[in-house]
């Protein structure tokens, strides 16, 4: 167990490289309820979320899903969220743990003389991640009232999960197929065990927080704190695409991100293998010929490739024809550039 | 969990087993669960002198890396090389496949080989791991 933005977390049930693996073979359940749901209610809602966050929220159709930033005025990122679309006039945001105040506050301030209301929801939501290639034939028996086969990624329908009132999507954080199951506080224990009992037999282990680092470091997506943060922009992060300028109306954040997007990003995330067995960690330095050139995000084994990987700000554009190498503690290690994603699941 | 009878402990969760004026040298399964799975151990050289209660060495997990103390002092005999191409055996089997280094340890007054004054018992051992949680 680990403390976790005041919540405790598993680290792992047992081995973290053997829950990763069950995620990318068969499934892993998780435990998600630290993530803070934000609802923004009413009929002003979309443009609270266009104005906002730095994406186009007010076109997202009911039962849809979009991954998204809110930003400062400077264009640095407060947190990476994942939006869904309720119904018409409610929206729920999901925030890291950490950010949860944060985002709720940036979200009531910049509400304010819209039409709509802001609410801190986390306490009314447990989140149950059931993710791997055979995360729907565990979960559809389970299901009520939803069409899990017609589901598409990034989409969501309100049902039941072992009868318990639910809010179900396509959704994770795994680089898997997979859905997540917003219940109910008082229902996470019966609908986790009833998830876990129905996937025992098809290989479905519980996996903690490490295993959740590992396979989104796999699937080469950021995570808050390590390739996000205050001082990053979205297209530092290799993520401009989430910015929409083309949207109707102002927002937070667009001047900055404008100049940045025009000028081209100062440092960008690269992927790197490690030439060893060591891991290359958050804050070690990357040098291209010897000459300090950037500095890890985010390092950890990779259970599926078996070897290191990292993320890492890299100053430069040119860092293809140069020798890199990491800094671990003291060792020079030798790293490869490596296309992000790391892994890419089979359709 | 497990903690043999006829090993001797550290504070720092290593143990040792005597044979003659040899001790093989590793971690225990509390340190091996505490750390997660182990991915990389780097052990001093054969040959080496290592001194009680300093750091010869690293043992790296997938969540952290960590000092390797050694329990005693000599001289390093012999290293594990088997960890080197698979370090989980440290976590499947700490007190045997997986031990990492040996020490010819210096003999006391009787002819009987000196361990520091300070390591536990089993028992010793134990109970420090119940207080820690």
């Amino acid at each position: 167990m680990t403390s976790f933005a005041g919540w405790q977390m598993p680290l792992r049930y047992a081995s973290e490289t053997s829950e990763h693996l069950a995620v990318r073979r068969a499934a892993g359940l998780f435990d998600l309820s630290h993530m803070g749901e934000i609802s923004v209610a009413g009929p002003g809602a979309g443009a609270v979320l266009d104005y906002a966050l730095v994406g186009n929220l007010s076109a997202l159709r009911p039962g849809r899903a979009r991954y998204t930033m809110i930003c400062a005025e400077d264009g640095g990122v407060l947190d990476d969220l994942v939006v869904y679309r309720l119904d018409a006039d409610e929206f729920l945001v999901i925030a890291n743990a950490a950010n949860t105040d944060v985002v709720y506050e940036a979200l009531a301030d910049r509400a304010r003389g819209h039409d709509a209301r802001v609410t801190d929801a986390t306490g009314d939501y447990a989140l149950v991640a059931v993710q791997g290639p055979a995360a729907a034939g565990i979960l559809a028996p389970l299901a009520g009232g939803l069409d899990l086969d017609g589901m598409k990624y990034y989409a969501g329908e309100s049902g039941s999960v072992a009868g318990r009132r639910a809010w179900v999507a396509r959704t994770g954080y795994t680089g898997e197929d997979g859905f997540e199951v917003f219940c109910r506080p008082e229902d996470a224990v019966p609908v986790w065990e009833a998830l876990a009992a129905a996937g025992g037999p098809a290989g479905l282990v519980p996996a903690g927080l490490a295993a959740r680092d590992t396979l989104r470091l796999e699937a080469g997506m950021p995570l808050y704190g390590n390739e996000l943060g205050p001082d990053v922009t979205p297209f530092e992060a290799g993520l401009g695409r989430v910015v929409k300028f083309d949207k109707p109306g102002e927002f937070v954040g667009r001047e900055a991100l404008a100049a940045r997007a025009a000028s081209g990003p100062v440092r960008r995330l690269a992927g790197l293998t490690i030439g060893s067995r060591r891991i290359a960690r958050h804050g070690y330095p990357v040098l291209a010929d010897g000459s300090p050139c950037g500095t890890v995000t985010s390092g950890a084994p990779s259970p599926t490739l078996g070897v290191p990987i990292a993320m890492a700000f890299l100053d430069s554009a040119d860092s293809e024809d140069r020798v890199l190498t990491v800094g671990i503690r003291g060792e020079a290690v030798p790293a490869q550039l490596t296309d992000l994603p790391f892994y890419r699941r089979r359709q | 969990m497990s903690v043999p009878a006829e090993l001797h402990y550290t504070p720092e969760h290593e143990w040792v087993s005597l044979d003659g004026a040899t001790a093989s040298i590793g971690i225990t399964e509390y340190a091996a669960q505490q750390l997660g799975d182990v991915v990389y151990v780097s052990l001093p050289a054969v040959g080496s002198a290592v001194t009680a209660g300093e750091p010869c060495g690293e043992v790296e997990s997938v969540k952290s890396v960590s000092d390797l103390y050694s329990p005693v002092d000599g001289e390093v005999t012999e290293v594990n090389a088997e960890l080197e191409d698979d370090p989980s055996l440290v976590n499947a089997d700490p007190y045997t496949g997986g031990w990492m280094f040996r020490v010819r340890v210096p003999q006391d007054g009787d002819g009987q080989p000196a361990l520091p004054a300070d390591m536990l018992s089993a028992a010793e051992y134990e109970e420090l791991t119940k207080s820690a949680g």
